[in-house]
């Protein structure tokens, strides 16, 4: 797993409370890790916070699962 | 229109005292303080390094981690609370119409700890306008009632009310009034607060209202004593079930006692000052006793404001002689913020829960920590000075007060 892909994951494990084997590839925050929108915002910041970059609202809004997120931030980040 | 009866059916508490209503009245009645030095946040620069808090207090007793991180550490204290009381009450059985279940909060202040953490993380970042996304629902005072009704699907009327210390008296006045007016079956009442943070020590301590007696906390509560010198912070939450009497009847649920007057009252005088003659206490006394035509002689106890601050508990004990004349020496009163401390929004929740089962084991809870007599307070009055007393107690009386001159009485009777 890349560093970007396991510092995303260790994000979303604290601030959603899950397990870490819930947090595939494929998994929606809101299927299938129990995030409402609210927490969907926070995971959104919280990604901002670690990682240096802002990520505006309309594509903030395409990343739905940890696979989005995983790829917008390699593609981001400096 | 006829008015309905309101009992208490069911009490549930986490405070400084103990952290189910069990231990909280044991520890009333032998008279324990619940101060000590601040745990919660490096207290060595503040005027007031000591405080009573809860003990032990781990959100991850009660809460998983996520659920925890979205409540401020007064919406927990909420829900704890109104767990135990919803229990002891039975009220969460499929039998019970959950449109006609209500719950009126008092919280005082709301999420202060959340506020504080995310202003400093404002002017930690530049001033960069990044806040959480809970920052709003986490803080707001009223959040506490809505996740008690979200808890358990109750739909009844939802609100929090604020009135500083006087907020979850109010909030008990408010339930007894709607369950009167047959408005609601059944509330899910009291009070909480969390301000032992340095935004809540730090504001109160540069109004001067809290004791800075630090080489003796446990003796610094000291309601009626000459050498008082402020009130000394307290934390918790405290529920009541407020429920119609035929209601309560028909289920067959235990009955503590009959609610049976709310007075509401303003001082309209200064900021923090109490009247100096107690004007607002008397006329919320009487406001009180009015609703069943309460006489004075009939109330045996009284579970006073009386916060350990200069003026305020002789502008109370002055409003005690005035509503009761003579009848003001037979009373037993006491401060139980002498052992619990100040709960700001929970005080009155708290003290109603001494009034409540003073009426049910005949035994008036201690002040404590009293040293010298005051001259300026009437020492004729028995405030049941260092030791529980046994009195069989038919009527109690809860007073509070909050800053901004609000006054709330609740009186109990025995059923």
């Amino acid at each position: 797993m890349s560093d970007i892909a396991s510092r995303v994951k260790a994000i979303i494990v604290d601030k959603l409370g899950v397990d870490e084997t819930e947090v595939t590839t494929e998994a929606s925050f809101t299927n299938d890790l129990g995030a409402d929108s609210l927490d969907t915002v926070e995971l959104i910041m919280e990604f901002e916070k670690e990682f240096n970059i802002a990520i505006p609202d309309d594509q903030a809004e395409n990343i739905g699962t940890v696979g989005d997120a995983v790829s917008y931030i390699e593609e981001n980040a400096k | 229109m006829e008015l309905k009866r309101v009992v208490v059916t069911g009490l549930g508490a986490i405070t400084p005292l103990g952290n189910s209503i069990d231990e909280l009245w044991k520890n009333l009645v032998e008279g324990v303080s619940g101060a000590a030095p601040i745990t919660r946040f490096d207290a060595t620069d503040f005027k007031t390094k000591f405080a009573c808090e809860v003990k032990d207090y781990n959100s991850n007793d009660y809460f998983d981690r996520k659920e925890a991180r979205k409540l401020d550490m007064f919406a927990q204290f909420a829900l704890i609370a109104a767990e135990q009381a919803v229990q002891d009450s039975g009220i969460d059985h499929e039998d019970i119409d959950t449109d006609q279940v209500g719950v009126i909060w008092g919280a005082g202040i709301g999420g202060i700890q959340t506020f504080s953490d995310e202003i400093k993380g404002f002017a930690k970042n530049d001033f960069k306008p990044r806040f959480n996304p809970f920052f709003i629902p986490k803080m707001i005072s009223d959040i506490a009632a809505g996740h008690i009704s979200m808890k358990y699907g109750f739909r009844g009327p939802n609100f929090n009310t604020v009135s500083a210390c006087a907020s979850s008296t109010n909030a008990i006045g408010d339930a007894f009034n709607l369950i009167r007016l047959g408005k609601t079956k059944v509330f899910v009442t009291g009070g909480s607060e969390a301000a032992i943070c340095e935004a809540g020590i730090g504001g109160f301590n540069s109004m001067q209202a809290l004791s800075t007696r630090n080489d003796d906390p446990e003796s610094a509560s000291r309601p009626f004593d000459k050498g008082r010198d402020g009130f000394v912070m307290g934390e918790g939450g405290v529920s009541l079930i407020l429920e119609e009497y035929e209601h309560a009847k028909a289920r067959g649920a235990k009955i503590y006692c009959e609610v049976i007057g709310a007075g509401m009252t303003a001082d309209a005088h200064h900021l923090t000052a109490p009247h100096p003659e107690g004007l607002g206490a008397k006329n919320v006394m009487i406001s009180a006793l009015s609703d069943y035509d309460t006489k004075p002689e009939e109330v045996d106890y009284i579970n006073v404001h009386g916060t350990s601050t200069p003026r305020g508990d002789i502008a109370e004990t002055l409003a005690i002689k005035e509503v009761f004349g003579e009848h003001a020496y037979n009373l037993n009163i006491s401060s139980t913020k002498s052992m619990t401390g100040h709960l700001l929004g929970a005080a009155g929740a708290i003290e109603s829960v001494a009034c409540i089962l003073a009426i049910r084991d005949g035994v008036v809870p201690p002040t404590i920590n009293h040293f010298e007599d005051d001259p300026e307070i009437d020492q004729k009055l028995n405030m049941t000075y260092h030791k529980a007393q046994k009195r069989k107690v038919k009527v109690a009386l809860s007073n509070t007060f909050g800053f901004g001159g609000h006054n709330a009485s609740v009186i109990f009777k025995a059923i």
